[in-house]
């Protein structure tokens, strides 16, 4: 049985192997897969967006991601079959279900959950094992400490002592500043690595109220970048933190920070590496999301692979980008704690020669746990387990967010914000965190809250003209399919609830959005006030927190009560390789 | 970098309209500068135009030519459309006059500064974005009008990640 499962594993990404295996066993030691031919002289490890899952989870990847512009059909807008062709996976393979959509319920039940600290502690102490002492490197892209029940109430605290255990020795940061100043600040005091952000200043005014930073100098609040040796070579990491927390969070949490992508500083900065700091490699751990990070590659030179984030796009290879000073690889590494990315490589003196790229997914049946990670992580969850395990509702079909228009989860979060809050319309963020929940599985207070736990969590219930609804959904889809992807933030649209419309993401901003109408039928009028519910809001909200309102909801019984699907009709992208269903 | 100016009422930074302007170390210009620039008129009717190229045409009476000589510095995405800091720095010579102009604003034109002979070409401000721009920056060098321009967006804001 041994060696067929390592066969069906082997197959698992690319070989054409036609093994139909019912299920991964249990409590394998490790598998063919994590044996990676040695290659070069440093190796780097990077997970990012891990949303704080520390045990393993089901993560549907989206259906619909679509890219428009230059961006329409390239990595990473391909969902689907399509991802598969592009990347030569097989169907029907455990990579298929790691990296796409298809099939996902029928596969799920064949190779369980992915991820899981424990399981992903072995794998990282595995591949550093492998190459030796001092030649490898292990980073974090940020959204580390934000996703769950326990980070919420822990404030992050329990990811930090996680990321000690993990070995993770530098790291940059986007809902860690959710907390704020102060508290992410304590955390960092406890974290042994280093937090790196070449792109957060200090504004002017609290530059002249003397407020504390990294480089009074520059106003750089954080260090910048940090020099490691490895493999006998000198690498340098430079974090570039996510550019627009104060817009797409409420300010107040960072109210002395300025942020921005900060391209020229960033190319001074890696200039100065190269030139001054004469060192031989250098990696952007970088939070801007994988369109920005490409537009970035083709335009600041010297860096030699930008480690991508935010967009939590699982992409098995790097995307090689053309500037004046050569080529960068671009790379994005999925979310939830997925997948580990490993980089090997071939380093001489001042530049790299090669680079082997590995995205693993993380196959937590096929990983034996950590005990040590296994440990603290028990005792962290251990004061909260009874309460958190309480079963809310079991849900009759497949639950997952992911999508840029839509996904179940926010459609039963918008019909119990609707319901409970008796509003005609609602509201609920594009969040790309939050977990899959398969049909039948019964969910948990603890399941509720990893799609819920933010720091501004308050609901609210507001009146809104059609007009200024409809300038709502027009804004915030250009932050999804502006041409120019600087103009990007990130996250998938609004999910509307009570509402229907049709979306051309091709069309301009105030031109997308059209046909806007009611559950009844009746077309929105753009002077008339409805009644909308929301959470999430940028704005200081006084209404209970959303996990008590939906949890209200679910608890009474009920569960969807109306249309399936998003409500989205589009348009204009019938091609569009980013489609592959609904939402 | 903010430039100086002078005491003199016709030097005067000119402000108006929808621009917010925070100003750090304004000083004193020599004499001599003042003095070259004292016949300049207030520009009420450039001050007074909506579109940015009327406001051009009323402020230096022809068309500017984009530059890669002209760097403005703006974000992408606004953090406050209150107070956008934009700045402006050219390799250009003989500059005399440097401009901003907010396409969407109710009156486009929202700072226009003299530079003195002998002083470095580089202004940062604030301005006030009431939505997303084209912002546009006009350098007056040798009697030629250069300019660059940055979209800038004013967003309700959202939800990242």
């Amino acid at each position: 049985m041994a060696i067929r499962r390592r066969d069906f594993l082997k197959s698992a990404g690319l070989a054409a192997a036609s093994l139909s295996l019912p299920r991964l066993a249990r409590g394998t030691d490790t598998a063919s897969i994590y044996d990676l031919e040695r290659f070069g002289n440093a190796r780097i490890l990077h997970i990012t967006d891990t949303h704080a899952q520390l045990n393993p989870v089901y993560f549907r990847e989206p259906s619909v991601n679509i890219g428009v512009g230059e961006m329409a059909g390239r990595p990473p807008h391909l969902v689907g079959r399509a991802f598969l062709e592009r990347f030569g996976i097989r169907s029907d393979s455990a990579d298929a279900y790691a990296f796409t959509c298809l099939e996902f319920e029928k596969s799920a039940g064949r190779f369980g959950k992915l991820g899981g600290f424990s399981h992903l502690k072995t794998l990282v102490d595995r591949l550093r094992g492998d190459v030796g002492e001092k030649r490898s490197l292990l980073l974090d892209g940020g959204d580390l400490w934000q996703g769950t029940g326990l980070a919420h109430v822990m404030q992050g605290r329990d990811m930090v002592e996680v990321a000690n255990l993990l070995g993770i020795e530098a790291m940059t940061g986007h809902w860690e500043f959710t907390y704020g100043e102060q508290t992410l600040r304590d955390n960092l005091e406890r974290f042994k690595g280093e937090f790196l952000a070449q792109n957060v200043f200090l504004t002017e005014e609290a530059a002249f109220n003397d407020a504390p930073a990294f480089d009074k100098g520059t106003g750089r609040v954080f260090k910048p970048s940090v020099i490691k040796e490895i493999g006998g070579h000198r690498v340098a990491i430079i974090g570039q933190a996510f550019p627009y927390v104060p817009i797409a969070h409420p300010k107040r949490f960072t109210p002395n920070w300025t942020f921005g992508i900060r391209e020229e500083e960033l190319q001074k900065h890696v200039d100065a590496l190269r030139g001054t700091d004469k060192v031989d490699a250098v990696i952007l751990l970088s939070h801007n999301g994988m369109d920005v990070d490409l537009k970035l590659a083709s335009r600041v030179t010297g860096i030699d692979v930008i480690l991508g984030g935010h967009t939590h796009d699982a992409v098995p290879q790097p995307i090689p980008v053309k500037n004046a000073g050569g080529i960068t690889l671009v790379t994005n590494a999925g979310s939830n704690g997925k997948f580990l990315a490993v980089v090997d490589l071939a380093i001489d003196k001042g530049k790299v020669g090669d680079v082997r790229y590995h995205l693993l997914p993380v196959y937590s049946e096929l990983l034996k746990p950590d005990p040590g990670m296994a440990e603290l992580i028990g005792r962290l969850r251990a004061p909260h387990v009874t309460d958190w395990s309480a079963k809310i509702a079991t849900p009759d079909r497949l639950l997952y967010r992911r999508g840029n228009f839509s996904g179940p989860v926010d459609e039963l979060i918008c019909t119990a914000l609707r319901t409970e809050l008796d509003a005609e319309i609602a509201l609920s963020p594009g969040f790309r965190w939050g977990v899959t929940a398969l049909s039948g599985q019964a969910l948990t207070v603890e399941d509720l809250l990893a799609e819920t736990a933010i720091t501004y969590p308050e609901t609210y219930v507001q009146e809104m003209t059609g007009a200024q609804i409809k300038d709502v959904l027009e804004d915030i889809c250009d932050n999804l399919f502006n041409t120019d992807p600087y103009y990007q933030q990130g996250g998938d649209m609004v999910r509307a609830g009570g509402l229907s419309y049709t979306c051309t993401p091709t069309a301009a901003i105030g031109s997308r959005i059209s046909e806007l109408k009611l559950n009844s039928g009746k077309a929105l009028s753009a002077s008339h006030r409805y009644k909308v519910a929301g959470w999430a809001s940028i704005n200081g909200q006084q209404g209970a927190p959303v996990w008590d309102v939906v949890g209200k909801y679910l608890r009474s019984g009920r569960m969807f009560q109306e249309r399936l699907g998003s409500g989205v009709t589009l348009r204009g992208v019938d091609d569009n390789p980013g489609i592959a269903g609904q939402g | 970098m903010t430039t100086t100016t002078g005491p003199h009422p016709t030097r005067r930074l000119i402000l108006q309209g929808a621009a917010s302007v925070a100003l750090i170390g304004l000083g004193n210009l020599p004499f001599a500068a003042a003095h070259a620039a004292a016949n300049d008129k207030y520009p009420e009717e450039a001050f007074k135009q909506k579109s940015e190229a009327d406001a051009i045409k009323a402020l230096y009476g022809r068309n500017a030519e984009p530059s890669d000589k002209v760097k403005l510095d703006a974000p992408e995405i606004a953090e406050n459309g209150g107070v956008v800091p934009v700045s402006v720095t050219t390799t250009l010579d003989k500059v005399t006059s440097i401009s901003f102009l907010v396409a969407e604003n109710p009156f486009a034109l929202a700072a226009s500064y003299k530079i003195a002979d002998g002083t470095i070409p580089g202004v940062a401000n604030r301005l006030k974005m009431a939505k997303s721009t084209k912002l546009v920056a006009i350098v007056e060098a040798d009697g030629k009008l250069y300019s660059a321009t940055k979209d800038v967006k004013v967003t309700v804001g959202g939800c990242g990640g």
